[in-house]
């Protein structure tokens, strides 16, 4: 078994959102919700953090940002696009500098859509990315051991 | 006498310490996050979330940015054990004070090695928490040996009567700086352990994977060091008062999370400015009735 999925601490990115999908992130943090009760904890930090939450599309300002952050995050990480304009550019997808979903930039595990989405599915989309995780970083340990 | 500082006690605290102070100070961890859930209304993490933490940041991959930085922050946890084996062997509490200030300077420099100007503003920041509390810190083992006539903590168990009796006001004092070291709001100024953001993340922003997971347990065995510190003021002639020793340390580490929980962050100004007067005021004043007090009787 890993502890990866124990200990899911998460970074949360703004790509370009209305806040929307910011405020229902951490909304999830809150006691209604409290999220820390499966060991998330919210930081600052990409050198800390295994799930990176970004909401928002991505567009020509932000692209190297959001590759940036990604960039800096250790192995094994997972990315979750919180809300429709994070999954495909939403209502903006056709605006002049609006590239698109935040797949555009950087490869995404979990997809979970809403305007603005919801923490029930926040929640669930981070269950989800939790699998994955898991599956990566049993495939490092894998990779560490035949090296 | 049995309690003689010898290298081979020392040895065998430190090897003692490295295996408990971690499962100590890792339950520890694990309970003062349920508990500050609990005043935020929360249910909180598992008891065990830190040793999961841990865990987890050991499967992590490597990125550290130098090879140094590493070897800086396993020295300064190697240092924390030593410092621990030094009293809870029973050795010489300045000794002690001395050898986990040097575990501090190390874990600094390894966030200056990393040139990442948002750890340097971390590393600048532990620097003043340092300068804040180091004065405190060394009354307070200077206040233990005039009251109990040795730097030795086996020379507590010597007392007819715990050292508080005489030195309370070192004791409130040493309080005060406990919150800095045990890295309490409203005194966590370089690094937080809770999920509270920073400038990035402080003196650790550099540290991840294997690295950050010494950082962590080597706070988990200051926290059992420093609550030792506490509990060595209520020990006397007697094995009864490692019992009392315990409670004041559980009480006293149960007043710090109530406090974390109730009190916004300050500026690094008011950080020094309030422990050097604290300082001053309780262990110098302290001290000083307790050096010349003798010569007006």
């Amino acid at each position: 078994m890993t502890y990866a999925t124990k200990s899911p601490w998460v970074i949360h990115y703004d790509g370009s959102s209305c806040n929307g999908c910011d405020i229902e992130v951490l909304a999830a943090l809150c006691p209604g919700y409290d999220v820390e009760r499966f060991g998330i904890i919210n930081t600052g930090n990409p050198k800390h953090a295994d799930i990176f939450l970004v909401t928002g599309s991505v567009n020509e300002q932000n692209i190297k940002v959001v590759q940036e952050i990604y960039n800096q995050m250790v192995e094994p990480k997972v990315v979750v696009a919180c809300g429709i304009c994070a999954c495909s550019g939403g209502i903006f997808h056709d605006c002049y500098n609006v590239i698109g979903g935040v797949d555009q930039a950087i490869p995404v595990d979990v997809y979970a859509p809403g305007c603005a989405v919801r923490p029930e599915a926040i929640i669930d989309a981070v269950v989800q990315a939790l699998g994955i995780l898991e599956e990566k970083s049993k495939a490092l340990q894998a990779q560490r051991k035949g090296a | 006498m049995w309690y003689d500082m010898s290298l081979f006690s020392v040895l065998i605290g430190t090897l003692a310490f490295a295996v408990l102070a971690p499962v100590l100070g890792c339950l520890l961890a694990g309970l003062d996050r349920k508990i500050s859930a609990r005043m935020q209304g929360r249910v909180g993490p598992p008891l065990l979330q830190p040793y999961y933490d841990v865990r987890k940041l050991l499967e992590k991959d490597n990125v550290s940015v130098n090879s140094t930085e590493g070897t800086y922050v396993t020295c300064a946890l190697v240092f924390t054990l030593i410092a621990g084996g030094i009293f809870f062997s029973g050795g010489n509490l300045l000794m002690s004070v001395f050898v986990v200030t040097l575990s501090g300077l190390f874990f600094i420099v390894a966030a200056y090695s990393t040139r990442s100007p948002y750890a340097e503003i971390g590393a600048m920041r532990e620097t003043l928490q340092v300068m804040a509390y180091e004065p405190m810190v060394l009354f307070m083992a200077v206040a233990f040996f005039m009251a109990a006539g040795t730097f030795d903590v086996a020379g507590a168990f010597a007392l007819t009567a715990p050292v508080v009796t005489v030195i309370w006001p070192v004791l409130l004092g040493f309080l005060f700086v406990l919150t800095i070291k045990l890295r309490k709001s409203p005194f966590d100024l370089s690094y937080s352990h809770h999920a509270h953001q920073e400038i990035v993340k402080g003196i650790t922003t550099e540290m991840s994977g294997r690295t950050l997971a010494k950082v962590e347990v080597m706070h988990w065995c200051e926290n059992i060091l420093f609550l030792g510190w506490t509990g060595l003021f209520f020990i006397w002639g007697t094995p009864a008062s490692v019992l009392v020793a315990v409670i004041v340390a559980a009480v006293v580490y149960f007043l710090e999370i109530w406090i974390d929980n109730n009190f916004a962050r300050v500026k690094w100004q008011a950080l020094l400015k309030s422990a050097w007067v604290v300082a001053l005021v309780a262990g110098g004043v302290n001290i000083a009735v307790l050096a010349y007090a003798p010569y007006l009787m």
